[in-house]
């Protein structure tokens, strides 16, 4: 009994310095994805200027396995994922949607999209973060992996690197592809 | 008009300029809501959001883009007839309890609102079973001090001749 009141706060102590030594590993900027599992938000966004499609809603989601990514012209990060995503047009995986997120103004998006290239199946112009919120978006680029009932099944926080895609989505997305629906 | 002292006057105007900060909040004069009622709501929901760029400002606070168009989200939430919990229920449903500054109160965060109650009942215990088991004066009962054993004796006259010597 006598020894228990020396040891005890030492296993407290070490318990506790064990859990906060955990904690500091741990990136605060990396939130759980809280639509895992949950059919993707409903949203309706106007198309960008300069391309032909209407616009980019919840509905076009439902049919194939497809990524949504969020993405914007001020986005350094952005940038540096966008030649990796111009690779994955050409090779035919998986079709791209793009949410534009938080332009200055209507030119901006347009205009990074023509000097760069456009990867983007379908385009959302999202100025006042509706959809991007409706996705528990923080920052960009983040990607998310949607299955052919329009259900969201990851999210990947930061740019698509090729061992992004090859350990992980490609595997989600060859997967997800085989299943039924 | 009487004229104060310097170190009065500077004081005073200390003082004033004091009583006169308020805390500076990020909302633009542009997102506020005509209704003043609607709008004592949302500034309600917008202290208990965390601003998810900066993670230590409510929402209200800051002046992140994403914190600005959560502010005008709420508004618009509240306009539409939602009540605070409605509002604050659809962000958590996005962004997870993270986003609330004051941690809900269940199962997983039981550590957190129970821990220090544990703790200082701990420590309440720790030190009631270390006073009770220290030998105190009067051990035996009697209130005096235990009489010294023989060889307790013996070595306190050799060290009280010792200092004589």
């Amino acid at each position: 009994m006598k020894r228990l009141i020396f040891i005890l706060p030492l296993a407290a102590f070490l318990l506790i310095g064990t859990y906060l030594l955990i904690g500091l590993g741990l990136d605060p900027h990396k939130l759980p994805n809280m639509l895992e599992g949950k059919p993707g938000p409903a949203f309706s966004l106007p198309g960008l200027e300069g391309r032909d499609d209407k616009g980019f809603s919840n509905t076009d989601l439902i049919g194939s396995v497809s990524l949504v990514n969020v993405f914007g012209s001020w986005c350094v990060a952005c940038r540096v994922e966008h030649p990796y995503l111009m690779q994955l047009k050409k090779t035919n995986a998986v079709p791209v949607h793009g949410i534009d997120w938080r332009e200055p103004d209507r030119q901006a998006g347009p205009t990074w999209l023509q000097r760069h290239g456009d990867p983007y199946t379908l385009i959302g112009d999202d100025p006042n973060s509706r959809a991007a919120i409706a996705f528990g978006v923080t920052g960009a680029p983040e990607t998310f992996v949607v299955d052919k009932q329009g259900i969201i099944r990851y999210k990947h926080i930061g740019p698509i690197t090729d061992e992004v895609w090859s350990g992980t989505l490609k595997p989600l997305i060859d997967h997800l592809k085989g299943e039924g629906g | 008009m009487r004229i104060l002292n310097p170190l009065k006057s500077i004081l005073l105007s200390l003082l004033v300029v004091l009583f006169m900060a308020s805390p500076a909040l990020a909302v633009d004069p542009k997102e506020i809501l005509k209704d003043p009622a609607l709008e004592a709501r949302a500034r309600e929901v917008g202290r208990e959001l965390r601003c998810l760029v900066c993670q230590n400002q409510s929402i209200d606070d800051s002046d992140a883009d994403l914190a600005r168009d959560l502010r005008v989200l709420v508004r618009d939430r509240i306009v539409a007839g939602d009540s605070n919990e409605d509002v604050i229920a659809y962000v958590v449903s996005r962004y997870g309890d993270f986003v609330l500054l004051n941690p809900p109160f269940k199962l997983k965060t039981y550590v957190l609102w129970f821990g220090p109650a544990v703790f200082i009942i701990f420590g309440i215990f720790v030190l009631v079973m270390f006073y009770r088991r220290s030998p105190a004066p009067g051990a035996d009962g009697s209130g005096k001090p235990a009489a010294l054993s023989d060889a307790e004796k013996q070595k306190l006259a050799r060290l009280l001749d010792e200092d004589q010597g």
